[in-house]
């Protein structure tokens, strides 16, 4: 579905805005920054169609071109650097598959987290 | 910059590294107090379930019955939504633009994804594809021919690329066979596609 010259996909598939949880939350995560004002609506479409028109990036979904889009964003308006976040995901995937299934996933559930389950 | 750390644990599926980007995203931004969490849930809720392409079909149907919205619209489209309540996020300067038994309008954003959520909700997947965001402007006919749409060779196809300002909503021609139907009615002949311009209103038989 990436090469320009695909065919398109059918007009009646109307699939749902997300397609899974973290889309809506990325999506939201960025209208709401640009509601605060940390970056107008067209730097947005400005970082989301370089990420879009990259070409290491072709093959990714268009919310993983969101994502990266908004990764860069808040990165360039230092609201929270790229080690930070890197840091903050690996964190969660610890506390992911520290977590018994089933139960909700806490970030204090990392055993490397202060205070969490292995101190 | 995500993938770094793959080598020390079992291979994580795609979707599931992007979930967790997402929430490395989402809860610094929380803490550092930049997103409202609550705010977070309505705004998702809102975009999931209440706002869509029917807001665009009650705009439509009456402009086909009501003259003097119809001239509002041509006008200034923004403010002639917004009368109807649809107004807000990616609305902010909306353009109608009619089809005729000349010019057929076809709307695309060849950048990303820009579209006017007020009326028609969140763009569904093949907009944003980037078959349709090349093919729309090159190959405009053979794109509507495979969404099913064939126009005579006599109407001409005018296509929009959007932009971070502008939105469009393409105001299909009145079915045939329609006379006298109220607005509500009409509605219900108005698809998504068709605000599109990637698609013709539902026959009047099919009501």
């Amino acid at each position: 579905m990436t090469r320009p010259d695909a065919p398109l996909q059918s007009a009646q598939a109307d699939a749902p805005a997300f397609g899974a949880p973290w889309e809506a939350e990325a999506f939201a995560l960025a209208v709401l920054l640009n509601e605060r004002g940390v970056f107008a609506w067209a730097e947005w479409t400005r970082a989301l169609a370089d990420e879009i028109h990259r070409p290491t990036t072709e093959g990714r979904s268009y919310f993983q071109h969101w994502v990266a889009a908004l990764e860069r964003l808040v990165a360039e308006k230092k609201l929270a650097d790229p080690v930070e976040l890197a840091a903050r995901r690996d964190a969660w995937d610890r506390a992911t598959r520290a977590t018994p299934h089933g139960q909700p996933i806490l970030l204090q559930n990392d055993p490397l987290a202060p205070g969490g389950a292995a101190g | 910059m995500h993938d770094h750390h793959e080598d020390e644990h079992e291979q994580r599926a795609p979707g599931e590294d992007m979930a967790l980007r997402v929430k490395a995203l989402e809860s610094l931004l929380v803490e550092k107090g930049y997103v409202d969490p609550a705010a977070l849930d309505a705004l998702i809720e809102t975009y999931e379930t209440r706002v869509g392409p029917r807001n665009g079909a009650k705009v439509v149907a009456k402009a086909w019955t009501e003259p003097d919205f119809l001239d509002w619209l041509r006008r200034d489209a923004t403010a002639a939504i917004a009368s109807l309540g649809f107004a807000g996020r990616q609305g902010e300067h909306m353009v109608a633009i009619e089809n005729t038994a000349e010019t057929h309008n076809l709307v695309v954003c060849t950048l990303c994804s820009c579209y006017p959520w007020p009326v028609l909700g969140l763009p569904p997947v093949w907009y944003k594809s980037p078959p349709y965001r090349s093919r729309a402007v090159r190959d405009p006919r053979g794109v509507l021919a495979e969404f099913g749409v064939e126009l005579p060779a006599s109407v001409a196809i005018r296509v929009w690329d959007s932009t971070a300002e502008i939105r469009y909503l393409v105001i299909p021609m009145r079915p045939a066979g329609t006379e006298g139907w109220p607005a509500e009615r009409l509605e219900r002949l108005v698809t998504r596609d068709s605000m599109i311009g990637a698609g013709l209103p539902l026959r009047p038989e099919a009501f």
